[in-house]
């Protein structure tokens, strides 16, 4: 009997308020064991892990999502309440629930213990950061505490090397039954002020808190968005400078790895399907992951120490006058890297809809990818001169298509907006207490991520690739035949197909080519171009070669279309794919394919017309 | 008194919490996240743009309200 308890894992699940330390006590308590994946059919992160205790029991713990209170304003809320319930289908009831309170914000997290409590259900409380409650002079009385709840209470520190040990001793012996039922119309406020007066005791308020002082600076009007901006732009710096040694080698990596694997396979169909589809499709992938990581980084920091929602209070004015509130900050930010971390940032958003929204808007912002495209087009011509002296013409033009973007959002947004139901949907945001961010909790975060990234749209990226290197390739050109590969290719005969669709704005066939293999990774597009046009060379080189061609074939008017068709379009599978992956369906992708490719299609169309009637017809 | 005209930096006790409706959600969470009748409240900061949102310390804890929430807390009136 005893051995079948043993063999038979423990479920578990932490529950808590958001702030109290919960997932820094998951991470140490389960170290890498961990799996992160979905609710079914919700997009909210389930994340479980496993653990031995001291005496070899097995525990399977759930670690839900942090939660104010049982009834539920957000879906990460009403999964807590639902799984706490045993309510959750295809989630089975947990035999134990670990409730973590910070000490340090009794009030607010001993009710919502309360309110686990009356569910009636086997549980636990865990009094976390019990080292910065001493800090602050704060005196708890946990057997007091222990009996006056009537259920088991441990202290733990979750940041410290086995600072969950009296955890994992309880969990050997863990209550089988429930506490005793309270009264139904107990009022939780007034129990929780009798808990506080009996079990804590704590000096009077003389020294002021860290969070006063920093938060004078941090929150004020002018040092606050002094602060947020120097923040901002040393994270951008970081993602564009210091990832792009890391992205160069990874760059010269595959390569290499292509080129090694081009002499040991014989030519071929399959060294093409190797070497050109697979290793070059996943390659032009894997290359953004020191920007992804890096990126991550800056987040999982600012989110860790607590920065992150005062950013949101500093620009909740701004992002509500599109319809959203502060929270959306961060997503949108990060887009200007790349649009899939910060498609998965949203995940911080608890509204549903703003969430959304946020989804839909964030492929607009200018994604480093565009760069190379906007670079050549730019080069090509828009005359190299100085405007009133200062400013670059150069510059100015790339300055504009940023803004263009911005512009275009904000009144995206604003429709958006005015298509939903006028509810009101509070900012109501806690600012948490500031604290060091733990190194085990930013690796394992980071790790995460990175895995995320690689498998779900790795597979993706590859799997399109291989067929984008498949329509390009066959069918292959006739003996003796003078002009590039691609003619013959379906891929060409596509370009040509498409061209009735694309002549109104001002494209011709070779752009339209370009533009399939720029689907897997917009800047593909560069050396897309370069392959119709029959430049050789990597992609630096077909950028120098192209610059001087282009300008001899295109006419300016035809080139600043397709600067503002990359202003909009969807041209980007793995943003279309994360999208997939976040929202869980295919409608939004479908929905944001659509609005952004008629957006690039109607501004294309504008330049073109107005190019052409300013006399920028000629090539 | 509401919370939405107190002075930044100056202390007042919440009376009590109005629903705007019948079940206000947001009235609900307020008095969830501790926003109760007896407790002492602070504006400690205000947003850079329109003074909105405020930042509000009550107990340990600190929220970030807009201001339309904010107008929900009924504060005591100093005696």
């Amino acid at each position: 009997m005893d051995a079948m308890v043993e063999t038979l894992p423990l479920r578990a699940a932490l529950v808590g308020n958001p702030n109290c330390g919960k997932t820094a006590l998951f991470n140490q308590l389960t170290g890498s064991r961990q799996k992160v994946a979905n609710y079914a059919g919700v997009t909210v992160e389930r994340k479980e892990g496993r653990l031995t205790t001291p005496a070899g029991r097995g525990v399977r713990l759930l670690d839900l999502p942090g939660a104010y209170s049982l009834t539920a304003t957000s879906p990460d809320e009403a999964v807590t309440r639902d799984v706490c319930a045993g309510r959750y289908r295809g989630e089975p009831a947990p035999e134990l629930l670990i409730c973590v309170l910070s000490a340090t914000n009794l009030r607010l997290h001993l009710r919502f213990a309360l309110e686990v409590r009356q569910l009636g259900r086997p549980m636990v409380v865990v009094l976390n950061m019990l080292d910065a409650a001493r800090r602050q002079g704060m005196v708890i009385d946990v057997p007091r505490l222990q009996h006056e709840l009537g259920v088991p209470v441990v202290t733990a520190v979750a940041i410290r090397k086995n600072g969950a040990t009296d955890l994992l001793d309880l969990l050997d012996h863990p209550p089988l039954t429930g506490p005793a039922p309270s009264a139904k119309d107990e009022d939780l406020h007034a129990t929780v002020r009798r808990l506080l007066t009996e079990c804590v005791s704590r000096p009077s308020a003389g020294t002021e808190a860290l969070e006063d002082r920093l938060d004078r600076w941090v929150l004020s009007p002018v040092t606050g968005l002094l602060i947020l901006f120097a923040l901002m732009f040393v994270m951008f710096q970081a993602v564009f400078s210091w990832a792009q040694p890391l992205m160069d080698s990874i760059d010269a990596g595959v390569s290499a790895f292509g080129e090694l694997v081009r002499h040991v396979l014989p030519d071929g169909v399959l060294q093409s399907l190797i070497v050109d589809g697979v290793i070059a499709g996943a390659g032009t992938v894997i290359v953004f992951l020191p920007q992804i990581l890096i990126l991550f980084l800056w987040i999982l920091v600012l989110e860790e120490s607590g920065y992150l929602p005062r950013a949101a209070f500093l620009l909740d004015r701004i992002m509500a006058s599109a319809g959203l509130s502060g929270r959306s900050f961060i997503p949108l930010l990060s887009s200007f890297a790349c649009a899939v971390p910060g498609i998965m940032a949203t995940r911080t958003i608890q509204n549903p809809r703003d969430r959304l929204i946020t989804i839909l808007l964030a492929p607009l912002m200018t994604c480093s990818a565009r760069l190379p495209v906007y670079t050549l087009l730019i080069a090509a011509f828009v005359p190299d001169r100085y405007v009133g002296g200062v400013f670059n013409l150069h510059g100015l033009v790339l300055f504009t298509l940023y803004m263009a973007a911005i512009g275009s959002a904000l009144i995206v947004a604003w429709v958006l907006k005015r298509g939903g139901k006028a509810t009101e949907h509070p900012l109501l945001l806690e600012l948490p207490a500031y604290r060091l961010p733990n190194l085990r909790d930013l690796g394992l975060g980071l790790w995460q991520r990175a895995v995320i990234f690689l498998s779900r749209v790795g597979t993706i990226i590859v799997t399109l690739s291989v067929l984008l290197w498949a329509l390009s390739s066959f069918p292959a050109p006739p003996a003796g035949a003078t002009g590039p590969a691609i003619d013959y290719s379906l891929a060409g005969r596509i370009g040509h197909w498409m061209l009735p669709l694309f002549a109104p704005i001002g494209f011709n066939w070779q752009i339209c080519v370009a533009l399939i293999p720029g689907l897997a990774a917009r800047e593909v597009a560069v050396s897309a171009l370069g392959t119709v046009y029959a430049v050789g060379g990597g992609e630096t080189d077909a950028a120098a070669q192209l610059t001087p061609l282009l300008s001899a074939q295109w006419s300016l008017a035809t080139a600043l279309s397709l600067l503002a068709w990359y202003v909009f379009a969807p041209q980007c599978f793995s943003t279309l794919a994360v999208i997939r992956r976040e929202t869980g369906g295919w409608k939004m992708v479908v929905v944001t394919a659509t609005y952004l490719f008629g957006l690039a299609y109607a501004a294309s169309f504008v330049t073109w017309r107005v190019a052409l009637a300013f006399g920028g017809g000629a090539s | 008194m509401r919370l939405n005209e107190l002075s930044p930096g100056s202390e007042a006790v919440i009376d009590h919490i109005e629903d705007r409706e019948s079940g206000d959600p947001v009235a609900v969470r307020l008095r969830e996240l501790g926003f109760v009748p007896g407790e002492p409240v602070k504006i400690i900061a205000q947003g850079p743009f329109g003074a909105d949102p405020i930042a509000v310390k009550i107990g340990f804890t600190r929220f970030a309200l807009r201001r339309v929430e904010a107008a929900r807390i009924v504060l005591r009136a100093v005696a």
